[in-house]
């Protein structure tokens, strides 16, 4: 991985933008970190991670327009969720399986993300499902524009996923209809190099994700995943060129995956120690900060403030999730179908 | 009024339903120039233009896939799977996605869908042409499943089911595309998704059906009033989910005496619910035990004719069950 290129300002992303990125990529981390806690206390049956994609998250997700582009993230997306508007106390909401979760009202595991308000589609647990879905709106967007004759939408519809769901037939086959129909989608892989205990070799005989959009006939670029800059420019890019209706791209961030797949999952069952250590060297929040601080930016009594404040909000979120009710029984039937109730 | 068949009654629907609501439009293989393979949708693309009927690539995953996602951005779509026997590729998206976004999101996101297939056997379709599969999906929650078998409920029930906030699997026989022939009136009209039809009155005994066999039912209730006397009633389902349970409850209080008759496989097909439904709430208006004639447990009607028939109800074995019932 390359170290973070200044040139910041051909991006149009000024100081304020990258301290509001790093933030964000903090409070993912810290809101991360206590999940994890709060799972080893025997309060949260279930989390999954995004330590190690929050530059790609948050980078990506700060190039779209919150309530006009369509999201459809998949689990580790956190870092995404909050960059467009979800606040830390519904993301614990969620984790505690309360009435007010916004994503599904208790009825989904953690990290299951879906806000109509916020455009944020919601997701299942089978991978590569919401590909579809993704394409689906993307060809909404041009049917429209195409009976108008002209583009009234221009927003689009950003899909992710892992390497390890890029196997899926879902995911060609929904590809393959954007590709021939140019649709407004982004499609992002999110590729750390593992689908839980597998390694991408055993995913695929090639080596970028990104290099199958030709294939489809659209491009394919490889970002470094742990620049968040980088991931940053690359969307706007895709993004600028699907409102303009010159159709999808697919973007490979390469991220590392610094937690185990989730916490069921124990990754030195088939990561060596070297390799763990190794990761941990590519961490993004580190990477960024430290960049942050070289170019002037951050300095240190600036980054313990911003720590102090964010672990505050983590505070306040986490209790106040815990003390909300959890869904009343009485509500088990409701809205099996929709209209009914 | 007019006399339509039943494809024609089911395209005129459609055709409603598009000149009505600009967000209705119509993705699937051949449905475009083709207007498919059936000819459903024959004219509608010259009529609408290519965004409104849309060739889809030979996926059924994206088919359905990418309709949801249309749906949920604001369009209302119908998907069409050729013959219902090429659905399984779609089935994590019908019965993982469709059937739960409304469930799983705690009622923020709905998918006003319409899957639209051919099923059914009798044409010489072997296997993979001739497939029931209805049963499968009414036991999902969250989905609706409807059978109609008339042109007059076709034409009523795919407004119903484009009107529907919810996923509609709607299954059209396709034996009964052409054979079938009605009255439908000239302008538009619902017919309500979980209503069943009498189709026709009897005191002696019910046949509860759908699709096809509705047809083969009156026809046996018809010969057996000539022959024997008995008067048969029969009622269509058309709804396999919702179940009208009142409708199935009233017709087997009223004779006492029920035979289920569907074409898709005996065992868990939609028989053993409306059997189990009337025994555990009109069992001691019964005169005789719940009978059913249905398809016989092989994966589906073998290509040779002597097999078909083998396989198939038909209005004879219908009577002759009927016979049986009414003399018990």
């Amino acid at each position: 991985m390359t170290d973070v290129q200044p040139g910041s300002v051909a991006t149009g992303l000024d100081h304020g933008d990258l301290v509001a990125i790093y933030e964000k990529m903090l409070l993912a981390r810290l809101l991360d970190e206590r999940q994890w806690i709060l799972n080893r206390q025997g309060k949260a049956p279930f989390v999954i991670s995004c330590q190690g994609h929050e530059a790609a998250q948050v980078g990506s997700a700060y190039a779209l327009t919150p309530g006009k582009d369509w999201i459809l993230p998949y689990y580790r997306d956190l870092g995404v969720v909050l960059t467009l508007g979800v606040t830390p106390s519904e993301v614990m909401m969620g984790l505690f399986a309360r009435a007010g979760d916004p994503n599904s009202g208790g009825r989904q595991m953690p990290a299951h993300y879906g806000y109509r308000k916020l455009k944020i589609v919601t997701q299942s647990s089978p991978t590569g499902t919401q590909v579809p879905h993704a394409v689906g709106i993307g060809l909404g967007i041009k049917i429209r524009n195409e009976l108008a004759g002209r583009i009234v939408d221009d927003a689009v519809a950003w899909v992710s996923f892992g390497e390890g769901t890029s196997s899926q037939g879902e995911v060609h086959e929904a590809m393959n209809l954007a590709g021939i129909h140019r649709l407004p989608v982004i499609f992002v892989c999110e590729n750390n190099g593992y689908a839980i205990s597998v390694p991408q070799r055993m995913q695929m005989g090639i080596e970028n994700v990104a290099d199958r959009a030709a294939g489809y006939g659209f491009p394919g670029v490889v970002v470094d995943g742990g620049d968040p800059i980088a991931c940053y420019e690359a969307t706007l890019a895709a993004v600028e060129r699907a409102r303009r209706g010159e159709g999808p791209t697919l973007l490979e961030f390469k991220c590392v995956r610094l937690t185990p797949h989730s916490s069921d999952d124990n990754d030195r069952t088939y990561r060596t120690p070297e390799e763990i250590k190794a990761i941990r060297q590519h961490d993004p929040l580190a990477r960024f900060a430290a960049y942050l601080q070289a170019e002037g930016i951050l300095n240190e009594a600036r980054e313990a403030e911003l720590r102090e404040r964010i672990k505050r909000l983590v505070n306040e979120a986490t209790a106040a999730a815990e003390a909300a009710p959890p869904p009343d029984p009485a509500t088990l039937l409701q809205h099996v179908y929709c209209g009914d109730q | 009024m007019a006399e339509l068949s039943l494809i024609e009654a089911l395209r005129a629907g459609i055709d409603e339903a598009m000149a009505a609501d600009e967000r209705v439009f119509i993705f699937g293989e051949d449905v475009g120039k083709r207007g498919g393979v059936f000819r459903v949708t024959e004219g509608l693309q010259d009529k609408y233009g290519p965004w409104r009927v849309i060739d889809s690539p030979l996926a059924e995953g994206i088919i359905v896939g990418a309709c949801i996602g249309a749906a949920l951005y604001g369009m209302r779509p119908i998907a069409e799977i050729q013959f219902a026997d090429f659905i399984w590729p779609a089935m994590n998206q019908i019965v993982s996605e469709a059937a739960r976004i409304c469930y799983r999101s705690n009622g923020d996101w709905n998918v006003p869908l319409v899957i639209r297939a051919p099923y059914g056997g009798g044409i010489h379709g072997a296997l993979y042409h001739s497939q029931s599969v209805e049963s499968i999906f009414a036991h999902v929650p969250g989905l609706k499943v409807v059978v109609p078998a008339t042109p007059y409920d076709v034409k009523g029930m795919i407004r119903s089911a484009i009107d529907d906030p919810n996923p509609v699997l709607f299954f059209e026989h396709k034996k009964t595309y052409r054979l079938i022939k009605g009255q439908v009136p000239d302008g538009e009209y619902r017919v309500p998704i979980g209503k069943a039809d009498v189709k026709r009155q009897g005191s002696d005994v019910t046949v509860i059906t759908y699709g096809l066999m509705l047809h083969y039912a009156l026809e046996a209730a018809e010969a057996l009033a000539g022959t024997d006397g008995i008067e048969t009633e029969v009622l269509d389902l058309r709804s396999v989910r919702p179940l009208d349970v009142e409708a199935i409850l009233a017709s087997a209080r009223k004779t006492g005496k029920v035979l289920i008759v569907h074409e898709d496989n005996l065992t868990a097909g939609i028989g053993a619910e409306v059997a189990a439904l009337i025994a555990e709430h009109a069992f001691e208006y019964l005169d005789a035990p719940i009978m059913r004639l249905c398809g016989p447990d092989v994966p589906a009607m073998p290509f040779a004719a002597t097999l078909e028939e083998a396989f198939m109800p038909s209005p004879e074995k219908i009577a002759a069950k009927l016979r049986e019932l009414a003399a018990y």
